[in-house]
């Protein structure tokens, strides 16, 4: 598979780094990272959009502009409306706890923020189910009150902010850490007061961590597949976010109607990447 | 109002407020509903409890669970160490698209990246056509999955050592005779093994709990190719959440294990940081 890279320029550009490996172990060494590249990602992602066009525009014009996949998208979006703010606003007030005082069980909360990611997405799913099923914790409360949680939107919701609240918290943290307290401590000493210096000092020293925190974020809420899956009941029109759409159509072999909307997420996910590198570019200028 | 010993003086405001904030925030969202894992495992008989989790069936996913899991962490260490490698040290044409590019693993959703990946292995597929072996719907098949899952770990952990290394030590150990391969092996594999380790163990924690992007190359068949978490859910789907919630509570604990593990290795990396 080795044969699809330009290999001519490896000599020119190699003035720069002064690496000191021979040209021959160099081409091999790039040759062989890219080529694993290109089967792993670039394949994949080629092969989305050209199967989402197989079946020409028509059919492509006609997945994404279904009923049930207008739907989802909507329902997607209402879930990342309500589950970024919650967990930025978490991950703004987990880090100013966390690197602006000195308390015993920090780093256990550390460790605790940490969980979702470890966690398989089945079993973040699972946990709802067992507080809010018919048999679970709050079951019998539920029922009583006539409230939908599970197989219903807030519990796509509760799944969702689940396995995405570490995001903005474990960007922040290791920020704000190395930023230290000398600046709010100046600002204060100069009379300004707690909420005037975390606008005016705080959130401009960490506005491009925050953002690269969101994006992330988004992302991962837009993409949730495993706990949304278990808490969501799959019910067309009402319960199906995108990814358990793309699901169902696979699975019922309307392969081009799939790759359409695997496509709009992909775009997505392009997107999501360019503005990460714009961001992390952003905060390298500004230091 | 009189300060609580265990926290240190601060002048700035807003302590309450935050940890209150967040410490209800983790425990209702966080720290209840995994309880009720444990809370329901307890109420199971031991006797219960091990015959669901022992069962041949259960035993079989955690094999497969943890193979591709290693087989693609092990996959991972490799290529990611190349890639990191490459991306550091040379340039060539579209190098930054390149770096950009190694992270859509974690920006495309799982089910976009699982169905793609089936298209391609299947026999008929792009790349499933050119193979005499079976890669769909066989551990194989899994094993690409959750090396897709897990590239931007490895990559992520050790391009950054390479990025601080010492050019100096490198040259030094050159002009001191050492050969190219000995260089590598004695002065930059020691260098980047903390960060390298760090990167298996988070794309190792990724993969044994993946669930969207293996469901679709998986095939799903019982003994062969049911990954754990896909177990649990087909008990879900059976209204047997005695059996999923067992199952569970052995994954959550090896979670937890693997999370401290974790956390002893990047304490390490941090310290072999502030050294170099």
């Amino acid at each position: 598979m080795a044969g699809h890279i330009p290999l001519s320029y490896v000599g020119k550009s190699s003035g720069k780094k002064s690496a000191e490996e021979p040209l021959a172990i160099r081409v091999l060494l790039i040759s062989v990272a890219l080529s694993f590249l290109f089967l792993f990602l670039l394949l994949p992602l080629l092969a989305i959009f050209i199967k989402a066009f197989e079946q020409g525009m028509g059919l492509y014009i006609a997945s994404i502009t279904d009923p049930d996949a207008l739907s989802a998208i909507k329902l997607t979006l209402l879930v990342v409306v309500l589950t970024v703010p919650l967990n930025a606003l978490f991950g703004i007030a987990a880090a100013w706890a966390i690197t602006k005082f000195d308390f015993k069980g920090k780093s256990i909360l550390i460790t605790i923020i940490d969980l979702p990611f470890a966690i398989s997405p089945v079993i973040a799913g699972l946990v709802f189910v067992l507080l809010f099923s018919s048999h679970g914790l709050f079951g019998d409360f539920l029922f009583e009150h006539d409230i939908k949680i599970l197989f219903a939107v807030p519990g796509i919701v509760l799944a969702t902010l689940f396995v995405t609240f570490p995001f903005v918290a474990r960007e922040l943290i290791p920020l704000m850490q190395s930023q230290g307290s000398a600046e709010e401590e100046a600002s204060l000493t100069l009379g300004a007061n707690g909420w005037k210096t975390f606008w005016l000092v705080t959130l401009p020293n960490i506005k491009w961590g925050l953002l690269y925190g969101v994006i992330l974020c988004n992302a991962r809420a837009v993409g949730e597949f495993g706990a949304v899956s278990v808490v969501s009941g799959h019910i067309r029109g009402l319960t199906n976010t995108m990814p358990l759409h793309i699901e169902i159509l696979y699975n019922e072999y309307q392969f081009s109607a799939a790759f359409a909307v695997a496509s709009l997420m992909s775009i997505l996910a392009i997107v999501t990447l360019i503005l990460k590198n714009i961001v992390e570019w952003k905060a390298g200028e500004h230091g | 109002m009189a300060k609580k010993k265990w926290k240190k003086h601060s002048i700035l405001p807003g302590f309450g407020l935050s940890l209150g904030f967040t410490t209800l925030y983790v425990s209702l969202l966080v720290l209840l509903p995994l309880a009720m894992i444990f809370v329901n495992t307890a109420s199971m008989s031991w006797a219960d409890f091990w015959a669901t989790v022992t069962e041949p069936r259960v035993v079989a996913s955690y094999k497969l669970s943890f193979g591709a899991a290693f087989a693609a962490a092990c996959i991972n260490v490799v290529f990611g160490v190349l890639i990191a490698w490459v991306l550091v040290r040379y340039s060539f044409p579209g190098k930054r698209v390149i770096d950009g590019l190694v992270d859509l693993p974690f920006a495309l959703p799982t089910a976009v990246a699982g169905i793609a990946l089936t298209t391609l292995y299947a026999e008929t597929g792009w790349v499933g056509q050119f193979l005499s072996f079976k890669v769909a719907f066989t551990p194989i098949g899994i094993t690409i999955a959750l090396t897709f899952i897990g590239l931007p770990f490895v990559v992520r952990m050790v391009q950054p050592v390479l990025q601080n290394f010492d050019q100096e030590t490198k040259e030094a150990s050159a002009i001191l005779g050492a050969s190219r391969l000995q260089t590598f092996v004695k002065v930059i594999v020691p260098e980047i093994l903390p960060a390298a380790l760090t990167g298996f163990a988070l794309a190792f924690a990724r993969a044994l709990g993946e669930y969207g992007s293996v469901v679709f190359i998986a095939g799903n068949m019982p003994m062969k190719t049911e990954i754990t978490p896909l177990l649990i859910m087909t008990k879900l789907e059976q209204y047997d959440y005695e059996g999923a919630t067992a199952i569970a509570a052995v994954m959550l604990v090896i979670s937890f294990v693997l999370l401290l593990f974790i956390n002893g290795l990047q304490w390490w990396t941090n310290r072999k940081f502030a050294h170099s």
